[in-house]
């Protein structure tokens, strides 16, 4: 049965009403307009969906809607333009850590998630931590110096 | 060099971590019909009666789309250069279907929901037939997976479609026998590689409308715009004039689009109902319904006579294409053309197999083409043979495989599909490669010595590999500049970036040539209405092909310069010249800049527009070399493999951005390492896909990949752009043959079947303990 849910996308109040078991993916690529988030899957495996709610890294294609009522939604759209942002894209830049660009979004999510829980990782750390997102395209090792680049230049910051 | 050998950020590299629409499902309009596809559930059947009655009746449902109201024009999706080296043997839909997986039928409908509850109403009456499903037993098989007359081959590649035989190819030189009877030393060994998906992280995607003239137009994740737009045309029955295909950003090929997926079906839709219509695969799909690589079984024999010195190689190839024959031919072929020069002192060389059909997702390109299953099997046996002839196998293989100036007689026989080029290897940096990988990787200590820790025993163990930089004489890249005002450029390019940063590449090499920096050219591609032609990302062809035709137009347009600036000027052309800034007399006298130039031409002076376009089309496809060392531990309680670290010393030529380049190479590896260590396509006994997700077809994640070492040698190739030649491929082609050499170094436990999984170390240690007992 559809039912009205309410939440926080980017700062904004969004106000739905559907099906509560309708997936935060689609709520946010279809009625937000916010194409950053990408489907890679569909099933929780591959991190291309990434978002944070309420600050803890999510899979948005196997979030339920309902379970967004009332919290605070991030995406790469909302996370743009911050100065922790700016670190991350000029690092993963600089690395060369972005190839066809797929899981950029939900590899930078991931990335912010960890530093925000801990800003000084170390590269073990920083490989387990985003273990969670696929990338077909690099050999990964670009992307984790990437990310001890950002905690590095970033500090302060988080 | 002042643009190139440069490792400049990708064009577009911002915009996609900012995630900015940018690939095909975030463009498609919000009112496109969503597209879904019935799918059979039997490996292979007949259907006797379809009734889509009730779906079409449903609310939201716009169309139905079965095989009684399509047009029935057999192609082949493959995505190739014309006529295609594949048999024609696909209709937009069938009344056979050949494996699970296979279109029975679609629907457009207002919403997704719609669209699945439809499918669930069509009725399908299926007469179930035989499968196919063991690719060893297919040849002469009871059951004929193509009996449909129209189904052909553009010109001989050995078609049998009555015995189930998608390709047939034979080729020799020298004489065998006479050859081995010199050797000391024989090896035969018996190889299997299995099917491996691409898993490119965006699904396959296509979105169809009719635009306001008319005209049918297709955006689509494809690696080939240009092949998609005229296939698209031939199965559709419409006149290629009407049909425009656009390729935005695509998130992964590996070869997995260069084929046709879906585009037939979204731009039926959108035709019949005058809406946008998209069809977005689903991950399953993808397992189920893209492609596959070409599982192959390969026989090799080697001889070497007594000073180690290389006579005689056979191989011979069975490979399985599945349901339909795309790349059947050439992939298989690649296995040998682009191996077997490797080691191109042999007298006697023959290569040959049969390529069959099953009842199994078809199988499709996959980077590597078919060399890195050759290269498994080649270079496992050049270790085995090293090891019977007491040789370290890297001394063996340094002396007997190719040189710089050096030829093999298979690239004038074999080519893609068609006899090949002759060609001296003008730029081979093997050797340096051999030795740099060897003392990066510590080999002459490491391989020498048992290094056991405990339950843990470590190994290391080589092999070379080379691929080719583009189809020669076939395949063609083309380049339009254009001179704007303000003194800035627009190059239009058919070629396809697929992620790999070709737009980058191929603006560099624009600027190197111009002598102008990078941001002064803006990039468009891949737009069959906009760009001029390019066969598209594949075969390893962007950097040099498309890369020589944006050179050869960067040149004319550097001369239409001068000469607009000589007349300018009051000089004579030959004695202006362009600096990158402005064109100045030879003398240093007089000069007048870019800018200034560029806005006279376009407001007050002899105004006219500099444009150029450049096309290629290679003679040759000079190969890229590599050597790549893995070093492994395994454990020998549980047999799991841990890769320590892998060493990657590449000549691709000159690097026109290292970065980018390197990549390439550690993308390669990863893909390669996944084949080798997990990576697995596994089916019921129906042939029922299991490993249809990521917990069940594994890929390497940053856990499973630890230290890769890559490093390029100096190398320039005379005839690359700025002296490129390819790197797209070459990175995937060595893991399988290195990881178990090393695991043989480790353990001395040979591995011929991939991939080699903790169980199969476990099973193969364990008899390994009972036989010595
Ligand atoms: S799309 Fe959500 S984890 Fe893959
Ligand atoms: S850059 Fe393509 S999937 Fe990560």
């Amino acid at each position: 049965m559809a039912m009205d849910i309410s939440f926080v996308v980017n700062g904004k109040r969004v106000n739905i009403y559907g099906n509560p078991t309708a997936r935060l993916l689609d709520a946010l690529r279809d009625y937000c307009g916010l194409t950053g988030v990408k489907e890679g899957c569909g099933e929780g495996e591959c991190g291309a969906c990434s978002v944070l709610v309420d600050g803890k890294l999510v899979n948005s294609c196997i979030y339920p809607i309902a379970k967004v009522e009332g919290k605070e939604v991030l995406t790469i759209e909302g996370f743009r333009g911050t100065e922790k942002y700016e670190v991350l894209k000029e690092s993963f830049e600089a690395a060369g850590a972005v190839q066809c660009g797929f899981c950029s979004p939900g590899m930078l999510m991931a990335a912010e998630s960890l530093l925000r829980e801990n800003p000084k990782p170390d590269e073990v750390q920083v490989r387990e931590a985003i273990s969670g997102n696929l990338c077909r395209c690099t050999g990964y090792n670009t992307i984790v110096e990437a990310v001890l680049d950002a905690s590095i230049r970033g500090e302060g910051l988080w | 060099m002042k643009e190139v050998n440069k490792s400049i950020p990708k064009k577009e590299g911002l915009g996609l971590s900012f995630g900015k629409p940018a690939y095909t499902d975030d463009l498609a309009p919000r009112d496109s019909l969503i597209v879904k596809v019935l799918r059979s559930p039997f490996a292979f059947a007949r259907i006797k009666d379809i009734r889509t009655e009730a779906a079409e009746k449903l609310e939201g449902i716009k169309c139905v789309l079965t095989y009684r109201n399509v047009p029935r024009n057999i192609v082949t999706r493959a995505g190739q250069g014309y006529p295609e080296p594949s048999p024609h043997d696909k209709f937009i839909f069938d009344k056979y279907v050949r494996y699970i997986g296979d279109e029975v039928a679609a629907v457009a409908a207002e919403n997704e929901a719609a669209a699945l509850e439809a499918l669930k109403l069509i009725e399908v009456d299926y007469e179930i037939l035989e499968p196919v499903l063991d690719y060893e037993k297919a040849v002469d098989h009871p059951s004929v997976i193509h009996p449909e007359k129209e189904a052909h081959e553009m010109f001989p590649i050995g078609y049998k479609p009555e015995r189930n035989i998608a390709a047939e190819y034979h080729m020799s030189f020298g004489d065998m026998e006479e050859a081995l009877d010199k050797c000391e030393y024989v090896v035969t060994e018996r190889y299997y590689t299995q099917a491996q998906n691409h898993t490119a992280m965006e699904t396959h995607t296509s979105l169809a409308y009719v635009d306001l003239q008319g005209r049918l137009t297709i955006v689509s994740s494809t690696q080939t715009p240009f092949h998609a737009r005229r296939i698209a045309a031939e199965a559709l029955g419409l006149p290629i004039e009407q049909i425009r295909v656009i390729k935005p950003r695509i998130g992964g090929g590996y070869g997995g689009k260069q084929s046709l997926h879906g585009e037939f079906i979204t731009a039926l839709t959108a035709l019949r109902t005058g809406r946008p219509a998209k069809l977005v695969y689903t991950r399953e799909e993808v397992f189920e319904a893209s492609y596959t690589r070409h599982p192959m079984r390969i026989d090799v024999t080697i001889g070497a006579d007594r000073d180690a010195n290389i006579k005689a190689i056979d191989m011979k190839v069975l490979s399985n294409t599945g349901a339909y024959g795309e790349h059947a031919l050439t992939v298989f072929m690649v296995a040998g053309s682009k191996t077997l020069p490797l080691y191109n002192k042999a007298e006697a060389v023959s290569f040959g197999g049969t390529v069959v059909y099953t009842n199994t997702t078809p199988a499709g390109a996959f980077r590597g083409y078919g060399a890195i299953q050759g290269n498994f099997a080649l270079e496992s046996t050049i270790d085995i043979l090293a090891e019977n002839i007491g040789i370290d196998p890297m001394e063996f293989r340094t002396r007997n495989m190719i040189k710089e100036g050096e030829s093999s007689p298979v690239f004038r026989i074999m080519g893609e599909g068609t006899e090949g080029v002759d060609m001296v290897m003008e730029s081979c940096k093997l050797d340096y490669c051999m030795k740099r990988a060897m003392e990066l990787s510590g080999w002459k200590d490491k391989s020498k010595r048992r290094r056991q820790n405990g339950k843990k025993i470590k190994g290391i163990g080589g092999a070379i590999a080379m691929q080719g930089s583009g189809i020669p004489c076939i395949d063609m890249g083309s380049a339009v500049l254009k001179l704007n005002d303000g003194g800035f450029f627009n190059l239009m390019i058919g070629a396809t970036d697929i992620g790999t940063g070709s737009d980058t590449i191929l603006a560099q090499i624009a600027a190197e040539t111009l002598g102008v920096s990078t941001d002064k050219i803006a990039v468009y591609s891949s737009d069959t209405d906009l760009t001029p032609f390019d066969c598209g990302a594949y075969a390893s062809s962007t950097t040099y092909v498309s890369g020589n035709a944006v050179q050869k137009a960067a040149m004319k347009m550097k001369a239409q310069i001068e000469a607009a600036a000589a007349d300018r000027l009051g000089l004579l052309t030959e004695e202006s010249e362009f600096d990158g800034e402005a064109i100045w007399a030879k003398d240093r006298s007089k000069s007048i800049s870019l800018k200034e130039l560029s806005t006279e031409l376009y407001y007050s002076y002899k105004q006219k527009q500099l444009l150029v376009c450049g096309s290629y089309c290679g003679e040759i496809s000079p190969p890229p070399f590599m050597a790549g060392f893995a070093e492994i531990e395994i454990d020998i309680e549980t047999g799991k493999i841990d890769l320590v670290d892998y060493t990657a010393v590449v000549d691709c030529g000159v690097t026109i951005n290292p970065k980018l380049a390197l990549i390439q190479v550690e993308g390669g590896l990863v893909q390669g390492i996944g084949m080798t260590l997990y990576e697995d396509v596994k089916r019921t006994e129906e042939g029922r896909l299991l490993t249809n997700d990521f917990i069940k077809y594994k890929i390497p994640t940053r856990k499973e990949i630890n230290k890769l070492t890559v490093e390029f040698a100096e190398s320039y190739e005379p005839t690359g752009p700025h002296g490129a030649k390819s790197v797209g491929e070459i990175g995937i082609d060595t893991p399988p043959a290195a990881i178990a050499n090393a695991i043989y170094n480790a353990v001395g436990v040979r591995f011929t079947k991939l991939p080699i999984t903790p169980e199969d170390v476990l099973l193969a240690l364990k008899k390994k303990a009972f036989d010595m007992d």
